[in-house]
């Protein structure tokens, strides 16, 4: 039987984090009243014309350097003509040919942790439409539709992958890349919930090793990883049943029904809509210029693969580390700043993928709203180090910093938690329990050398584990291995 | 002398100098509007009590302010394609029966800024498609001089309004010639500025990279005037020029002009338009626009302006522009397509006209569509979707948009040799009302002289040069001659229209004309002085 080979594109919409809307004043706040934050503009009256918000021209620009894109030198918006009750003018101004950015590639680490290169085809600027609300159960079902404008006129930029994905893990990698990177510069809240980030997906089969593509079904408006993944593997599936079986794919936009977990034809080719694009008559070609690009460029933070090979590279972190921590811009931020204050990378990474993180969980909050500092933390682990206090102890400490905020050495102090490193004290302590428990002693001079966990457990226990641990064991060797 | 009667200009002065209220004045032209509405049919909505109100607060700025406004009190008719805040505004179109917007255009908030009076919204061809106001969703408006005749168009309801005297000055909008042929089929002075020169915020798009609001006058110091008031950059219109405007009015010398507005007085730099401003000037006339199917008498009259032009010292020549004849086919590919994409938000979704009992939305569209659209603008939704569809693109809108670059590029060879380039507007005067209505493109071969400066840019200014009999009678009608300079050069229109309106001294045209007044007069000042020229 033929092996076939999935090949998938992704068309990646994100609303950008402007205060207003593209081509007017209204605000961009989700979650207001129906048809509150219009106005003639985003209505579409007659008359009105459209002004191009900078700022989101500033984020669009933004992502493309972010991505390694090229940025155009000449901008220029298109009209995308159709008729829908949400697109109040009867067309999007949107992109085509002269899209703000060109080319570039978004870094994903396969399963097999290999780094791949998926290409961006282009990032191009639009406007999103209204939302419709129909009455009834389904669309075919519904007696009336209602009509929302409050998104209409929103910016996003949609983000066109070459078809270079292979599986469906790739499709999520590039996925998860993406909104890493776009939370990164700031210009998304990629916030899915509030439809902020949605997906197209095209995907066809071929068999394994050919070049040639094979014939394509584009699903629509996905708006969840989860759902991206739950349709390729759908479609995966249902494409192979087809050609297993002689069928073919027919060219054609699906809708996916997460309920149903199935797809359904939406309009075949036939029926597919001609947009007949053309230059923006009402907006100029925007022209960018060399000075303003490079300014924006000079505003990108370290982005995650730059990051990540710091880590792996300067830091000696694990690739895995260096991974997790450098896709979470806030973590990442975290850990460069405690570099500052206590100088083990490792260690760092550690306490953050480890405790930090669980801690944050625990709580569903994130790195950017811990109480404590990055200087805290380092003070916490330069204790570790100096003996101060046990690794134990230190998890005690850290829920406190977590919860208060309170600096790790006013917790030990206040709560007496500086560990006993007093050998003379340690020693009265270690002699007694020694000669109080001959048979053990025995046992672990008779070579058990687990017998020598029951003494330092004691130890630990009356010091309410404030011994140093490592001294403590150094004592009790000593105190029994001597005691012949 | 009746308010109706006077210039726009002796009007904002009467007014600023207190010895007429603003509503005196509107009275007077609310009762012009009663005695030639019933013949002309010039205004789809007259705003009587708006007009009033707008009066009474002109009145209360002059007295509170102590300013003086450049239009104080000057009742202006404005094409019904404008949007008006609070007034219905159709586009002479069904589809917007009814349609009151909730925002000025940029043009009218510079009227009232101005201290102008909106006294109505005018009849158009709908959506501004036509010649004629023939294609008006509501009714055919009806040339002044013959009510048998058409006024032209699109912006037909604005040239009768002002000829009629039922409005001072007027605004229509241009995408091929829709104000200069209406000003030439009614004897006005009519100025299609530069592509930019004037917001385009609030007015209905036809065809966005053509279209420019226009004005009228009876005169050419009015039409300057209100050409002023409304010019200049705006940050809702994203094509709008930034550049600095003249007093265009100021800049003409002679008689009673702009300073006596008491606006800006002296501060314009004043240069004279006599015959010192002729001399040396550099005219072009380029010989395809009298190879149009021009009718002699047209053709002899522009000669006659070239002539003036001569005697007074400037360089005629005659010049060639190669591309002028792709002009109208390129014109009728170009405006359709962003039409048809300007039309699409008339759906009966949000305003206007929606189609009751249609069983889903698509119907809705189409149903609404089909009743709200009259039968020309249809037509040209069609041919410009068709033009914009996916494998015809690049035969027609590309095309078309590669040959307007290279009759833009004849433009800007011209003008490195010429200050101004002369042509007739018109090749004939006013057609009669469904003379040309059956036959499209002798209708669409209205704009041949004038689509031109629409698809290049450029300002181009056409005012009456003369009366030519008509069937051998006592009728006279007013030809046009055209006068085309390069971008933002609109002060050079005036000034040599200025000179050539005082040479040419026609007769009548400065007052308000209807067929009705006794005939005898133009016909008795015409006859008169008819074997001289």
């Amino acid at each position: 039987m033929t092996t076939w080979e999935p090949v998938i594109g992704l068309e990646v919409h994100a609303e950008l984090a402007t205060r207003t809307k593209l081509f007017c004043a209204c605000p961009t706040e989700f979650g207001a009243e129906p048809n509150t934050l219009v106005c003639p503009r985003c209505l579409g009256m007659p008359g009105t014309l459209p002004v191009l918000n900078k700022q989101a021209l500033e984020f669009a620009i933004r992502a493309g350097l972010a991505f390694d894109c090229q940025i155009a030198e000449h901008i220029v918006f298109e009209r995308k003509n159709y008729f829908y009750p949400d697109l109040s003018k009867g067309y999007q101004i949107s992109q085509l040919s002269q899209a703000v950015a060109t080319g570039g590639q978004v870094n994903i680490v396969t399963d097999d942790g290999n780094e791949k290169q998926i290409h961006i085809t282009q990032i191009q600027l639009e406007e999103e439409a209204g939302k419709s609300i129909h009455g009834g159960a389904t669309i075919r079902e519904a007696t009336f539709t209602l009509e929302d404008f409050n998104r209409c006129g929103i910016p996003l930029i949609e983000i066109i992958s070459e078809p270079e994905m292979h599986s469906v893990e790739e499709a999520k990698a590039y996925l998860e890349k993406l909104k890493t990177v776009l939370l990164y510069i700031g210009v998304s809240d990629c916030k899915m919930e509030e439809g902020s980030l949605r997906c197209d997906v095209n995907i066809s089969l071929r068999e394994a090793g050919s070049d040639r593509l094979g014939r394509r079904a584009e699903i629509k408006n996905l708006n969840s990883f989860r759902a991206v993944v739950n349709v390729l593997e759908y479609e995966i599936q249902r494409q192979t049943e087809l050609l297993n079986s002689g069928g073919t794919v027919a060219r054609e936009t699906r809708t996916w029904d997460e309920g149903r977990g199935e797809s359904f034809s939406m309009r075949s080719k036939e029926e597919a809509h001609d947009y007949r694009f053309f230059p923006e008559p009402d907006l100029a070609p925007v022209e960018p210029g060399q000075a303003w690009i490079a300014e924006i460029k000079a505003t990108l933070p370290e982005l995650p693969d730059i990051k990540r090979r710091r880590y792996v590279e300067e830091y000696g972190l694990p690739l895995y580390d260096a991974e997790l921590i450098s896709g979470n811009r806030e973590m990442a931020d975290f850990f460069d700043k405690t570099l500052q204050y206590y100088k083990d990378p490792k260690a760092i990474s550690n306490w953050l993928m480890g405790e930090v993180s669980r801690l944050n969980n625990q709580a569903e909050t994130g790195f950017d709203k811990l109480r404590f500092s990055p200087q805290q933390l380092g003070e916490l682990l330069a204790m570790i180090d100096n003996g101060q206090i046990s690794t134990k102890i230190a998890k005690t400490v850290l829920e406190e910093m977590f919860a208060s905020g309170t600096a790790p050495a006013s917790i030990v102090e206040a709560r007496g938690l500086m560990q006993i490193s007093d050998q003379g004290a340690l020693e009265t302590m270690i002699n007694s329990l020694v000669d109080a428990n001959p048979g053990p002693a025995e046992d672990y001079r008779n070579g058990r050398d687990k017998a020598l966990g029951f003494f330092v457990g004691q130890i630990m226990k009356e010091t309410k584990g404030r011994a140093n641990p490592v001294l403590v064991t150094d004592l009790l060797k000593e105190a029994i291995l001597g005691k012949k | 002398m009746r308010p109706n009667e006077m210039s726009a200009r002796q009007i904002a002065r009467v007014v600023n100098r207190g010895e007429m209220s603003p509503t005196e004045i509107v009275g007077d032209f609310l009762k012009k509007i009663a005695e030639t509405e019933p013949e002309y049919h010039a205004y789809i909505t007259v705003t009587q009590e708006d007009a009033l109100r707008q009066a009474a607060e002109v009145a209360d700025r002059l007295v509170k302010g102590g300013e003086k406004l450049p239009l104080a009190g000057v009742p202006v008719a404005v094409k019904d394609n404008i949007c008006t805040k609070g007034v219905q505004t159709t586009c002479g179109s069904k589809i917007l029966a009814g349609f009151v917007p909730p925002y000025d255009a940029t043009v009218v908030a510079k009227l009232r800024e101005a201290g102008a009076i909106i006294i109505g919204k005018t009849n158009m061809d709908e959506f501004a498609m036509g010649s004629s106001t023939e294609n008006s969703g509501y009714f055919t408006s009806r040339n002044p001089y013959d009510p048998a005749r058409v006024p032209g168009g699109s912006s037909g309801g604005s040239a009768v309004a002002v000829r009629c005297g039922s409005a001072a000055v007027g605004l229509g909008t241009e995408t091929g010639g829709s104000v200069r042929q209406p000003a030439a089929f009614c004897g006005l002075v009519g100025l299609k500025p530069t592509y930019g020169r004037v917001s385009r915020y609030g007015v209905a798009a036809f065809a966005s990279s053509l279209d420019q609001v226009g004005t009228f006058g009876r005169d050419i110091a009015d039409c300057a005037l209100l050409s002023s008031v409304i010019s200049g950059y705006d940050a809702n219109d994203s094509t709008a020029l930034d550049a600095p405007v003249p007093l265009y009015h100021e800049l003409l010398s002679g008689t009673e002009n702009g300073a006596g507005t008491g606006v800006g007085a002296g501060t314009g730099t004043v240069v004279g338009a006599g015959v010192d401003g002729i001399r040396g000037l550099r005219v072009g006339v380029p010989k395809e626009y009298f190879q149009t199917g021009v009718e002699p008498e047209v053709a002899a009259a522009v000669r006659h302006c070239l002539d003036i032009l001569s005697a007074m010292g400037a360089i005629v020549e005659e010049t060639t522009m190669p591309h002028t004849e792709y002009a109208l086919p390129v014109y009728y590919v170009i405006a359709p397509a962003e039409a048809s994409s300007n039309l699409a938000r008339y759906d009966g979704v949000r305003y206007g006209w929606r189609s009751g009992n249609s069983p889903n939305v698509m119907e809705m569209y189409c149903n609404t569509r089909d009743e709200g659209f009259g039968p020309e603008v249809k037509r040209r939704i069609m041919i410009g979707t068709y033009a914009l569809s996916s494998g015809y693109y690049e035969a027609y809108y590309l095309r078309a948009m590669k040959v307007r670059r290279l009759i833009r590029d004849d433009f800007d060879a011209a003008f490195k040799r010429y200050d101004v380039l002369v042509t007739p507007t018109t090749t004939a005067p006013a057609f009669k009302i469904g003379e040309l209505s059956e036959d499209l493109l002798a209708m669409y071969r209205s704009d041949i002289c004038t689509a031109t400066a629409n698809l290049a840019g450029i300002p181009a200014l056409s005012m009456p040069c003369k009366f030519v009999k008509v069937g051998g009678g006592r009728q006279y009608l007013p030809v046009s001659v055209q006068l085309m300079a390069n971008v933002l050069r609109e002060d050079l229109l005036f000034r040599v229209g200025y000179a050539l309106q005082e040479e040419l001294a026609l007769p009548g045209l400065k007052q308000p004309y209807t067929h009705l007044q006794p005939q005898g007069d133009l016909y008795t000042q015409l006859e008169g002085r008819g074997d001289r020229r």
